[in-house]
């Protein structure tokens, strides 16, 4: 197997850009898209707390997750903890593989963000079947497919701020 | 890198069977009891403004798209609206005699008049993302009155119910909601029935009618006022299908809302005037 992106050396993060981040990701999840196009879209918070979680475990974790979770389920008008109890999960399986994620390279990370989404999301619908009896639908999983092709391109926005500016005729 | 080299706090298995148990003790309580309608309602507030903003680039979108619209489909639209109209005008007309002369009739059977409940007319924000239930979120909340149980409908016919208001939103509940029932009766022969959403298709299903009913593809149900929340005659769906399978108790009829259900962008809440009677 070949090792992922070389290790390289970067500032470190300012807490501000994480929930600026976290922020932008929100509103994301907020926008208004109709039929196909809303389960095809992924859900970016899930997806940024995903990245927080494997770079940055000591400042996101499970309770950052809990939280965001809870907005969500406002937003999105589901029952209080859906979202929750989903990204908590979603959080602490991060915690527990982020070691070995943050080696592979990028196409082995589509394949574990992919099925850590989909993880999140078949809480979800076990949730929503014991309470209120609907499945719903193959399609609703399509968002953590896309979800794990945007991952290289959301993983590097979220890096660019830590990389440093190299500059030669600076210093 | 590995700032977990010594223990911070509790291990994460311990924080996750916490907030585990939280999400459970909030799920119980949210499915089952009112206590959090406060709190939803305050993070919704907060909220609000956010929604606004992600609505924005599709408003922008949409302004856009119209002003894209040629001249000619405009005139050409202008004149059918014109037409139509004139025929709505004559219609109307007729309506009104027709409506002078049902209050005539029924002050002769010493009917009850019907008053006219006020409406607050609402635009959708948000069709909701939750896969589980059929919702919108509309604008006018609390600060235009609008009132738990209050009817929703659109040009065409019945949409849904208010399944709970905010400051400035309200949730309806479509009756293409899992089990939302919604009175009927058939606009042909006058037959009662409850029709109840299926949740999962945007179809309607009509219970318990016997297998030799007289039901026919094609007829059309209004509400029938019974419930006391949509006022009587609001086109509600048209039959498209009755299965008489004599093996059966009941026959299976499945009918399609009038309303644009899953497409409309403006309606109207009427006020019902029994506000304590919410969904069910």
């Amino acid at each position: 197997m070949e090792l992922g992106p070389r290790q390289e050396i970067l500032l470190p993060v300012k807490p501000g850009f994480i929930a600026f981040s976290l922020f932008l990701g929100f509103l994301l999840n907020l926008l208004p898209f109709e039929g196909v196009f809303r389960w095809i879209f992924p859900d970016f918070v899930a997806m940024i707390l995903l990245y927080w979680c494997i770079h940055q475990p000591a400042k996101i974790g499970i309770g950052a997750a809990w939280v965001f979770g809870i907005l969500m389920d406002v937003a999105d008008g589901t029952l209080f903890g859906e979202h929750a109890l989903a990204y908590s999960v979603m959080a602490y399986i991060a915690l527990l593989l982020r070691r070995r994620m943050s080696m592979l390279s990028l196409d082995y990370q589509f394949t574990h963000v992919t099925v850590i989404l989909l993880i999140m999301q078949i809480v979800t619908v076990l949730i929503g079947l014991s309470a209120k009896g609907v499945f719903a639908g193959w399609t609703y999983f399509l968002g953590s497919i896309t979800a794990g092709f945007l991952w290289p391109v959301l993983a590097y926005l979220l890096k660019l701020p830590q990389r440093p500016k190299t500059d030669p005729g600076r210093i | 890198m590995d700032q977990d080299l010594f223990s911070r706090g509790p291990s994460p298995a311990v924080r996750l069977t916490f907030f585990i148990l939280a999400s459970l003790l909030l799920l119980v309580s949210d499915a089952h009891y009112n206590y959090l309608k406060a709190m939803r309602q305050g993070i919704s507030t907060a909220i609000y403004p956010l929604q606004r903003i992600a609505m924005a680039p599709v408003e922008f979108l949409g302004s856009i798209g119209s002003y894209a619209h040629a001249q000619s489909k405009l005139v050409r639209e202008n004149a059918a609206l014109q037409k139509q109209n004139l025929e709505n005008q004559a219609a109307l007309l007729r309506y009104q005699a027709l409506q002078q002369e049902n209050i005539r009739l029924r002050r002769l059977f010493d009917a009850r008049e019907k008053i006219e409940s006020p409406a607050v007319m609402a635009e959708i924000l948000s069709d909701e993302r939750d896969p589980f239930s059929r919702k919108v979120i509309v604008d006018r909340g609390l600060q235009a009155h609008v009132a738990v149980g209050s009817a929703v409908i659109d040009d065409r016919g019945v949409i849904g119910q208010v399944l709970s208001v905010y400051p400035f939103s309200s949730e309806v509940s479509l009756i293409t909601d899992k089990g939302h029932p919604t009175p009927v009766q058939v606009l042909r022969n006058g037959l009662r029935a409850v029709v109840f959403g299926f949740g999962s298709s945007d179809l309607l299903d009509l219970r318990y009618m016997a297998t030799n009913v007289d039901i026919l593809p094609g007829d059309l149900l209004v509400t029938s006022g019974l419930d006391g929340i949509f006022p009587a005659g609001i086109p509600v769906a048209k039959v498209v299908k009755v299965d008489r399978n004599p093996a059966y108790a009941f026959s299976r009829i499945l009918c399609q809302p009038v309303a644009g259900v899953d497409q409309f962008s403006q309606v109207l809440i009427l006020s019902s005037n029994s506000p304590e009677k919410g969904k069910n």
